[in-house]
């Protein structure tokens, strides 16, 4: 490793200062440089230990020690060269950029562990049946969309009209301590555990109809619990968005207040809330604990909120996993689908949220 | 309100009433759901409050003595996740704010929001499918070598489920929250400030100590102690993760690890019945009494600096 830093002493001496900017610092690649060799050290350590054990190569280590290798060295070298100043700051950028590197891992890993394992039951069986007098191998999630749809889409019923009236009255008439309240209360709403909304919907239906109740709709409650207070901050945000000379120019051509929201205001700022609201949907599709404490599980399909109990993706994932029979490995394969099934609804919510947002947009100017 | 009152200004018509008047009602639901979340679960613990052994099959003892060691559980556990997650946080912040290319930010950014797009229960699989074998070896060799510190000794789990992994999950899940709280207080520094660090000499790493850091005090702390509401309520992934015993032990890395309450609920509450059942939503009230506070503490040092929202 010392031989990489070698030249850079040389050089300084042998051309008598060629840029007194650039003396007395780093090389451009130096960081590169030591990088690799930090690396190249760790892999080839892991390599002899490899060998003495006998064991398989571990990629992955000799990356991660790489990388920790590389954060003392940028900073000896840098202090060597460029002093105690800039060697700190170079540790920074190492430490600042490691820490952005160590949040990708687990999203990668993720990612290649669902798609891989998920992949190997992603086909028509898995889309087309449901789970109802399936043990062992087969089966399928049609139970399970069926509910979360309903469930998602009667939480979203609820939601987007009590979330948006809210915002409404946030932004253009809340004034005073009930806006304070609502705001402030909105934002600890916003922390709710997911677990407390589940356990609400089951005593509020528990109270009236009884100990031991699972429906649908107390799923759907448990929801939009959690999606209420989503909607109403991003809808808010949008509203406040919308400049006050288009109220301005409504009200003085006689419209009235409503009309004006109706037909100015909202349109305006349409985008912005259908993104929201669709962001909002993508984060409580994947709720898992409030479903299990309010909607149960159960292996048919239910197309009444009214009744029974419904099966969700996400509690299906959960329920694969935790209650394995004969063989393991189909309840596992049909975990790990059903999971890469919920990530890709997530993610596409995610991707046409952020689409909307961008194309329609409302253009102001001309 | 506008009802009884003649001075306003404006002609109010019928659609103006109907309109404002359903406004102030779906603001008020908010006040009402909340409070009915408060009411239905302190009528449904009553009960379970003052229950014995007798009463309720779950119960050790009383419901205080059950209580007790799944509040330690939880709190560990948040506080485990808060201590990984919050140094990690503000580098990703500082790198997508100060460090990263200006026009890579963006999409920096909205990578880590990935990261909260995954559900719980995905991370559960992951953590027990992927990270709770990758990290076993570890733990073998920390309890190997390091069983003098105190947190490390051994006997080591052999399956890895121990609640430090519990913990990496919980902060693999808070970071985005963090992150985009720290990333917006640290963009909204006075670039004067920043110039004027520079222009004094100052390398990039003193700019951000002197000017950026001091600024966004506020905004650490305050995602910090929203990271830890998260972390205290996270269910599906503790459940998952973590094979609990239900003991109370600071111990990382072996097989006797104490439970979190959500976790509990999710594990018990399928098959609970009669008073079993009251006594989970008991100890869901403390959770909820708990992340209450924790986060209106939050939402009041945000609220103290009114220059940023406070993203979710």
């Amino acid at each position: 490793m010392t031989t990489t830093m070698k030249p850079e002493p040389e050089t300084a001496t042998a051309v008598p200062i060629a840029n007194s900017l650039t003396a007395g610092r780093l090389p451009t690649p130096a960081p590169w440089i030591i990088l690799g060799t930090a690396i190249a050290v760790a892999a080839s350590i892991f390599g002899v230990l490899a060998l003495a054990a006998g064991a398989g190569y571990n990629w992955g280590g000799a990356l991660v020690v790489g990388a920790l290798l590389y954060i003392p060295s940028i900073w000896l070298f840098s202090s060597l060269v460029e002093g105690r100043r800039r060697a700190m700051d170079r540790l920074v950028t190492a430490l600042v950029t490691g820490a952005f590197v160590l949040a990708m891992i687990p999203l990668i890993s993720l990612t290649i562990t669902v798609v891989t394992y998920g992949l190997s039951r992603f086909d028509g069986e898995f889309f087309t049946f449901s789970m109802r007098n399936i043990t062992g191998e087969g089966g399928g999630i049609v139970h399970a969309i069926v509910g979360t749809l309903l469930m998602t889409g009667a939480a979203a019923l609820i939601s987007i009209p009590i979330g948006l009236m809210t915002s409404i009255y946030l932004v253009e008439y809340g004034r005073g301590r009930l806006a304070q309240g609502i705001t402030f209360l909105v934002d600890v709403m916003t922390g709710i555990p997911s677990i407390v909304a589940g356990l609400f919907a089951y005593a509020v239906f528990a109270i009236f109809l009884g100990p031991g109740v699972r429906l649908g709709v107390a799923g759907a409650v448990a929801l939009s619990v959690l999606m209420i207070p989503v909607v109403v901050r991003s809808s808010e945000e949008m509203l406040r968005l919308v400049p006050n000379e288009l109220r301005e120019a409504a009200f003085a051509l006689g419209v009235p207040k409503w009309l004006t929201i109706v037909k100015v205001v909202l349109p305006t700022s349409i985008a912005g809330i259908t993104t929201g609201i669709m962001l909002s949907i993508a984060r409580v599709i994947g709720e898992t604990a409030p479903l299990l404490i309010a909607a149960g599980f159960t292996a048919s399909v239910n197309y009444n909120l009214f009744a029974d109990r419904m099966q969700s993706l996400p509690v299906f994932v959960y329920t694969q996993y935790a209650n394995q029979g004969n063989p393991p490995e189909a309840y596992l394969d049909r975990a790990w689908a059903a999971a890469l099934t919920l990530i890709l609804i997530v993610m596409a919510l995610n991707l046409i949220a952020r689409l909307v947002a961008r194309f329609f947009a409302p253009k102001f100017g001309r | 309100m506008s009802t009884a009152t003649t001075a306003i200004k404006a002609k109010q018509r019928p659609g103006d009433r109907v309109f404002s008047a359903s406004a102030v009602f779906a603001g008020s639901m908010i006040l009402v759901t909340l409070a009915a979340v408060a009411l239905f679960l302190i009528v449904q613990s009553l009960p379970a409050l003052v229950a014995t052994s007798e009463d309720a099959s779950i119960l050790p003892d009383n419901f205080w003595s059950y209580v007790g060691p799944l509040v330690f559980g939880t709190v560990w556990a948040a506080a485990l996740a808060l201590l990984m997650a919050l140094p990690v946080s503000i580098g990703i912040a500082l790198f997508i704010s100060h460090y990263a290319p200006r026009r890579l930010a963006s999409l920096l950014g909205y990578i880590v929001d990935l990261l909260a797009a995954v559900p719980s229960v995905v991370f559960g699989l992951w953590g027990i499918g992927v990270l709770a074998p990758a990290v076993q070896p570890i733990y073998t060799w920390l309890v190997d070598n390091m069983g003098w510190f105190p947190l490390f000794t051994g006997p080591v789990s052999g399956t890895g489920r121990t609640i430090l992994t519990a913990a990496v999950v919980l902060a693999v899940m808070v970071l985005p929250i963090m992150t985009a709280i720290c990333r917006e207080v640290f963009l909204q520094t006075p670039v004067l400030h920043e110039e004027a660090a520079l222009a004094l000499g100052a390398t990039r790493w003193e700019m951000i100590r002197t000017a950026v850091l001091p600024f966004g005090r506020s905004g650490i702390i305050s995602a910090s102690v929203l990271g830890l509401g998260r972390a205290l309520g996270e269910t599906m992934a503790v459940a998952m993760v973590l094979s609990a015993t239900g003991a109370v032990t600071f111990q990382l890395l072996t097989s006797v690890n104490p439970s979190t309450i959500a976790a509990n609920i999710a594990l018990s509450f399928p098959e609970a019945y009669g008073m079993n059942v009251n006594v989970l939503i008991a100890t869901g009230l403390i959770l909820f009494i708990v992340t209450f506070a924790v986060n209106a503490f939050a939402r009041w040092i945000v609220s103290r600096r009114k220059e940023f929202s406070g993203a979710n």
